[in-house]
């Protein structure tokens, strides 16, 4: 306990590294997964392709990942954005299949009348799909908000700092009380990511809370 | 006026056409099963033409292929004189209110929200749209303090009424209906189809309306066309005309039984002598009512309205609510035929109660004395005279 209080700035620092390995992927990988989840939810035979390869993508290991980036995107293998770009593909790879489930569970009269009404194409994705997806969208985030949490922590067996480091470093010091520590943070910032994806689900969905109101 | 010429629809063409973003299409093995065949039919401007028949036979297909959620294999449509094929489909579909079964409300937006979003889509500022929301939700008879709740906290017959409600809030000059009434109750449905012919007397629109309820569709429907198995229009007529007449034993075993007693719906009551009956207010004491000196005694309100029969034996004190015969129906001077004969069969007494418009007792009436009303409507029928628009609903 005298430890992590005495080290508090060096968890901090590395707590929001860390936060930021993980969190902007979240980010970016939601970005890329809701028009793939979007074409796989329109069209059959994407979506089959689509959901394989990303799927596929998950499965590569992450250190290989991490290892590999750098001669693929031509940057030095302590640059950081390895790390994000790894990062963004797991959540793709999270990620595709649940927008597409999401996009495709809307009630086929709701998408009757939505059509009814002549939203076509994108404007039913904005108005109507995207809007009702949320929550199973949400669900997904949940889970790569986690999965990214515990994988980034990988990334300090190649050096790059964030609270991986505590347990590589205690680890190798013979340290527990570090290792512990490092646990204990990842844990810590993986309920913030989750509480901070719930809370903001919560102001887009108040429809869900409708019935019990 | 929508206009249907020679309109075919087979699915599992190449192009299916179908709106639903693929889900069906590319499935049915069964290639080319013909849903509608050459079907020619015109719903007239400012009235309900309703398309029935089993399940299966075209109905849903037909309805969908106005707004070109379903592309027709040959034959044009047009509406109001306009090729809809030639049309920019997004205009057409708004030109045009859809209700389908389940409602099919957004389930994240409220009420109010719901009812404005095709006035939205055509750009109609947001407090007008409001506005005009609101009003329409008065219309459809929901109060309007629910217009700040979300379709999940509405009953199956109110989230019905909002689904008109967003059907109509652009004013569309067509409107196309789906089953609308169908999964709600019994009681629900009648009140419901009670309200719709209100709103469609104020509001003239041209409707297509899709049940495979023929009761239905003879109470709600100026023409019904009954569709066979394989999308075949059997028969194109008034409902009168469809109950009186049925073209073949298919329309005859659809319409139903007791065709010849609903046939009475469509025929207004004509002037009969109706006799006087003695009346007891609500409240009269027993010595009022045995001094009317019969079994069966008439209860009146204050306003003069018949409340129910009462059966001089039961009545010890005085004539209460709660000794009233609930079973007897109450026939209008100006309803149908069908109506005043249900009077006199359902009353305890044998005298068919009749009221006036203005709901006040007129004189009562026996079966024996409608029957011959029934008769001489039959020879007028026959001998060519047919009652046209003796429609009473
Ligand atoms: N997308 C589709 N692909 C292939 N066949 C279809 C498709 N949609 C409908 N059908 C077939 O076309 C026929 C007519 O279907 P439709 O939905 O128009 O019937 P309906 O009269 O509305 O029936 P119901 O009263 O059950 O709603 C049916 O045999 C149905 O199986
Ligand atoms: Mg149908």
């Amino acid at each position: 306990m005298s430890w992590a209080l005495d080290h508090l700035s060096e968890i901090l620092t590395r707590a929001g590294q860390h936060a930021w390995l993980a969190g902007l992927p979240l980010v970016l990988g939601l970005v890329v997964a809701l028009p793939l989840g979007w074409l796989a939810s329109r069209t059959s035979w994407l979506r089959a392709s689509l959901l394989t390869t990303t799927g596929l993508l998950y499965t590569i290991p992450s250190l290989a990942l991490f290892i590999l980036l750098p001669s693929i995107l031509g940057t030095k293998i302590l640059d950081p954005v390895n790390v994000i770009v790894a990062m963004t593909i797991y959540t793709v790879a999270l990620l595709t299949r649940t927008v597409a489930d999401g996009l495709s569970s809307v009630d086929p009269s709701t998408r009757q009348a939505a059509i009814a009404m002549g939203y076509g194409g994108f404007a039913r994705f904005r108005a109507v799909d995207l809007p009702l997806a949320v929550p199973v969208i949400a669900a997904g985030l949940r889970v790569a908000a986690v999965s990214n949490v515990s994988i980034v922590s990988v990334a300090s067996l190649i050096g790059i700092s964030q609270l991986g480091y505590f347990l590589t470093d205690g680890y190798a010091r013979s340290f527990p009380t570090e290792v512990w520590v490092g646990i204990i943070a990842c844990l810590l910032l993986a309920l913030v990511f989750d509480l901070v994806i719930q809370v903001i689900s919560r102001a887009l969905t108040p429809w869900t809370r409708a019935v019990a109101a | 006026m929508i206009r249907f010429e020679g309109v075919t629809k087979r699915y599992g063409d190449a192009d299916s056409g179908s709106a639903d973003g693929g889900s069906r299409a590319g499935g049915g093995g069964d290639q080319g099963a013909v849903a509608v065949d050459n079907l020619t039919l015109e719903a007239p401007t400012g009235q309900i033409t309703v398309l029935v028949g089993p399940s299966g036979c075209g109905k849903t297909t037909t309805l969908r292929m106005v707004n070109r959620m379903i592309t027709p294999t040959s034959g044009t449509i047009s509406v109001n004189g306009r090729d809809t094929a030639s049309m920019d489909v997004a205009e057409l579909r708004r030109g045009m209110g859809y209700v389908i079964q389940h409602a099919g409300l957004f389930p994240h937006r409220t009420v109010v929200d719901n009812v404005m979003t095709v006035p939205r889509l055509l750009g109609v500022d947001k407090r007008q749209a409001r506005a005009r929301a609101m009003e329409l939700i008065e219309r459809v008879g929901l109060d309007p303090a629910m217009a700040r709740r979300y379709p999940a906290q509405l009953s199956g017959g109110q989230q019905q009424r909002v689904g008109v409600a967003r059907a109509l809030a652009a004013d569309p000059p067509v409107m196309l209906m789906d089953e609308p009434f169908s999964a709600v109750d019994p009681v629900v449905r009648e009140q419901l189809q009670n309200e719709f012919l209100r709103l469609q007397s104020e509001l003239g629109k041209t409707i297509l309306f899709v049940t495979h309820d023929i009761d239905e569709a003879v109470k709600l429907g100026d023409q019904v066309a009954v569709l066979r198995v394989g999308g075949v229009l059997a028969q194109l007529a008034p409902p009168a005309t469809l109950l009186a007449d049925p073209v073949d034993d298919f329309v005859a075993g659809f319409v139903g039984r007791d065709r010849g007693y609903r046939a009475l719906s469509f025929a207004a009551a004509p002037e009969l002598s109706l006799t006087d009956e003695p009346t007891v207010r609500l409240g009269a004491t027993a010595e009022q009512v045995r001094a009317v000196g019969s079994p069966w005694v008439l209860a009146v309100g204050d306003a003069g309205e018949p409340v129910g029969w009462v059966r001089a034996a039961a009545v010890d004190h005085e004539v209460t609510r709660d000794l009233l015969h609930r079973g007897g129906t109450v026939a209008s001077t100006s309803g149908s035929l069908r109506a005043l004969l249900d009077a006199a069969l359902s009353s305890p007494s044998g005298r068919g109660v009749v009221a006036g418009d203005d709901g006040r007792l007129v004189g009562t009436i026996t079966a024996a004395e409608v029957v011959p009303a029934i008769e001489a409507r039959r020879t007028a029928t026959t001998a060519g005279e047919v009652p046209e628009g003796a429609s009473t609903r």
